[in-house]
């Protein structure tokens, strides 16, 4: 193993982890404000009714496909009677529809943003960043698909990169398991390192106000003036409080 | 029974002369910013006319407010729950930039920077979105006065639904103006179809706001509300809509369009409700006894057992009182005359209108007739379906009797004035005959027509005892982008807090009126003159004026 491996499959995830997390904190905490998906619906509706929702839905059919195959242990849905090849199977073909969904999806998307005057007039540059990482990582991982799973002879990544990253979240790294993975296998997991770093500065962090809430609330919400929080009002931030006498510090 | 209280409006449509004088200051007061340049809070329509958006009105199109479902609970018209979660990735009933207009400017510099050439030059319009050039088709008043309405009006939902055929024939037609801005509803669609939680009705006086860090601009506030009165901010991805001015309400002031109306024609109060029967109230099966029901969630505040609810609820008796004597409680409860807009969006709205007798006057005035006589009047009203009909369109889900009904006071109130006027003896008949007494009448009149400002604007000053600590945090909206932009200590801001430097000065109700009541500018930066744009516009600072050469002269 060299120094390389070291450094991009152990340093360069940690550090995007840790980007990730502290980034979120910060940002939730600082910027509530800029917190939105910044829609652009209202300048362009024909392109986007279509592109839209198959990209939210295939990268959601994506990501629950990444969670079954990253995070659960081979030996744990072989218990339950799914077999290598049964796992082979429902991964490529569902996967693959997942993945026509995504990247016609985004081809929709990006076409638009980049063809449609207001749309591409209000698309910042980090958007363009995160644009360049996202539809490369959807790019890389459909190309390894492709070429490994569907034309190759089936390459099985759980017994690689799936012990990869349990061995980074188990905090004994093992970056030998990565060395032998297919080149487009290896591109893929390094740009969605990438962009799990830029994350939290883009506007991807609508991703985590999922609003699954709406579903149990109450239809009609009451907030009381007195309750700063509830007049949307914000309170101070930490640091930037009004000096004040401590008389006046008690009575709150 | 749970009294809350709400700051509600009334509009007295008949004085309306169509200025756009609220829409103008509201506009230089909330939305002179980028990504709400289309933004009306308060816009004036004309009627018949398609309003604006255009055709806001047809939910069939854009599937605003609630529905009663097959088994009698109510529904957003969108959908359910889970349908409207399904639908968040592309909202499919919200309204493009176009339904409202592509925002534009000119470009005056061309004016003064063109080179010396034959022909003048020209400011062309600009888009506000693309910076092209553009041609402007459409805005928010482009059938203003029935402009061009020949070829739009047949797209008003309400003309579509009426029996009779409208001519839009210059002499042949009918017009009034509708001033609109949010509803503050009892039973608000845009706070139900918020995914996020962050539209909420406030507690102590029902007006619906937007929490602009809670917002994570899912755009569904703006298809659910049925009167289209949320916007989307196209820069900063939040929803932004009219907050019945309510820095202004606090103080008992009041909102910024009723303070500038020309008209003096709204009125601003509280009405307490029964909030436990708002949602039954709202369920009711007929579309046409949604008003009447609105009415009964409504509550006498000289009721002892309101009265004593309220206070156990913890109202505090200057709001007790000001519901007392509030106009809303007397226009609508008392004498009857207010109706709802569009009760049948199911929303329980509290902006209420006086529907105008003016059509029906001009018809009776241009036909020879005497259009201030008792009989002529009631006759009128009775046979001109058609401006009667469009009206119960748009106040009572087409029901033609509560429009009448308000209608004919009004031609009463008119008729027993005029014999007063002249010295005449008034004719009780008139009163009795629409189930009012003199009495009533004259007190009307005086609310209606001679409209004082004390008896327009009722409103209780927010409790400076909770307020306090709220409005020490700052401001709420000095954000960027927000209508506060900068606040008080900002460079350039001159208000009654004047300009500060360092950290701002808390705006607080406690010390507002002392800082407008400051005497005079702070001292001339140039000994001897005064800066006009440091003078707050009281008394006159010494180098304001000329000394007087000699005090002992007579003038």
């Amino acid at each position: 193993m060299t120094a390389w491996d070291y450094l991009l499959w152990v340093a360069f995830p940690y550090a995007a982890s840790g980007v990730f997390v502290v980034g979120h904190l910060l940002r939730y905490r600082y910027d509530q404000f800029g917190w939105t998906s910044r829609s652009s619906q209202t300048y362009e509706n024909r392109l986007l009714r279509w592109g839209s929702p198959m990209f939210h839905y295939g990268i959601l059919m994506v990501i629950g496909g990444h969670i079954v195959g990253l995070f659960i242990p081979k030996p744990w849905l072989e218990f339950f009677g799914v077999t290598e090849h049964m796992y082979h199977l429902g991964a490529t073909w569902l996967g693959s529809f997942a993945a026509v969904l995504t990247v016609a999806g985004l081809a929709i998307l990006i076409y638009r943003r980049r063809l449609t005057k207001r749309v591409l007039l209000v698309t910042t540059v980090m958007d363009k960043v995160m644009y360049v990482f996202l539809a490369s990582t959807i790019t890389f991982g459909t190309t390894a698909t492709v070429l490994y799973q569907i034309f190759g002879g089936g390459y099985d990544y759980r017994g690689s990169i799936s012990p990869w990253i349990r061995s980074l979240y188990s905090l004994q790294p093992d970056p030998s398991l990565m060395s032998d993975v297919p080149f487009f296998f290896q591109l893929h997991v390094l740009t969605a390192t990438a962009l799990f770093l830029l994350w939290p500065f883009t506007r991807l962090v609508h991703v985590f106000s999922a609003p699954l809430g709406y579903l149990v609330r109450p239809y009609v919400v009451y907030r009381s003036r007195d309750n700063p929080r509830g007049a949307g009002s914000r309170s101070p931030r930490r640091g930037w409080e009004k000096s004040e006498r401590p008389l006046e510090r008690s009575r709150k | 029974m749970r009294v809350m209280a709400q700051m509600s409006m009334i509009m007295n449509l008949d004085k309306c002369i169509g200025c756009h004088t609220c829409s103008v200051t509201c506009k230089q007061v909330w939305t002179n910013r980028t990504g709400v340049e289309y933004a009306w809070f308060n816009n004036v329509e004309t009627r018949p006319g398609i309003g604006y958006p255009r055709e806001y009105e047809n939910q069939e199109k854009w599937k605003g407010g609630w529905v009663r479902n097959k088994r009698g609970r109510l529904q957003l018209k969108a959908g359910g729950r889970l349908k409207k979660l399904s639908q968040i990735f592309n909202n499919p009933n919200l309204p493009q930039i176009d339904d409202y207009y592509e925002p534009w400017t000119y470009d005056y510099d061309m004016l003064t920077t063109a080179p010396a050439g034959t022909q003048s030059p020209v400011a062309r319009p600009k888009s506000l979105l693309t910076g092209h050039d553009m041609d402007i088709k459409w805005s928010g008043n482009w059938d203003d006065n029935l402009g061009g309405s020949q070829e739009t009006a047949a797209q008003d939902p309400i003309l579509a639904t009426m029996s009779e055929h409208v001519k839009m024939e210059f002499e042949e037609t009918f017009m009034f103006y509708l001033p609109r801005i949010c509803e503050h509803c009892l039973n608000p669609a845009c706070v139900a179809a918020c995914p996020s939680g962050a539209m909420y009705k406030r507690e102590e006086d029902g007006i619906v706001l937007v929490d602009e860090d809670g917002c994570r601009g899912w755009r569904m506030c703006v298809s659910a509300c049925p009167y289209k009165k949320v916007y989307f901010n196209h820069k900063t991805g939040k929803a932004e809509k009219c907050t019945l001015c309510y820095p202004l309400i606090e103080q008992g002031k009041p909102t910024i369009c009723s303070e500038t109306c020309v008209g003096r024609l709204r009125y601003l109060g509280l009405m307490l409700y029964d909030a436990d029967a708002v949602l039954a109230a709202a369920s009711i099966e007929n579309d046409q006894d949604l008003q009447g029901a609105q009415r009964a969630c409504f509550l006498d505040p000289f009721d002892p057992e309101v009265i004593a609810a309220a206070k156990a609820e913890g109202m505090a008796d200057d709001w007790i009182e000001a519901a007392q004597n509030s106009p809303i409680y007397k226009l609508i409860s008392e004498y009857e005359i207010a109706l709802p807009l569009h009760p049948e969006y199911r929303t329980m709205p509290m902006v209420w209108y006086i529907p105008p007798l003016s059509p029906v006057v001009d018809v009776v005035s241009n036909s020879g007739s005497d259009g201030e006589d008792a009989r002529t009047l009631f006759a009128a009203i009775d046979k001109l379906r058609i401006p009667v009909e469009y009206l119960a369109g748009l106040f009572s889900a087409g029901d033609v009797v509560p429009v009448e009904l308000s209608l004919r006071k009004l031609a009463a109130m008119r008729a027993y004035m005029r014999d007063i006027n002249l010295g005449n003896e008034p004719d009780e008949r008139i009163p009795n005959a629409v189930g009012m007494t003199g009495e009533t009448i004259q007190a009307m009149y005086r609310l209606l027509a001679i409209a004082k400002y004390e008896d327009r604007y009722v409103i209780p000053k927010a409790h400076v005892e909770t307020a306090r600590e709220l409005e020490e945090l700052g401001c709420s909206l000095d954000t960027d982008g927000g209508p506060g932009m900068g606040g008080p200590g900002s460079a350039g801001h001159s208000g009654p807090y004047g300009n500060t430097v360092g950290m701002p000065l808390g705006a607080t109700v406690d010390n507002y009126n002392t800082m407008t009541g400051r005497p005079s500018a702070t001292a001339p930066t140039t000994p001897g003159r005064v800066n006009l744009l440091n003078w707050n516009g009281n008394g006159a600072p010494q180098g304001m004026f000329p000394p007087i050469a000699d005090a002992g002269s007579p003038a």
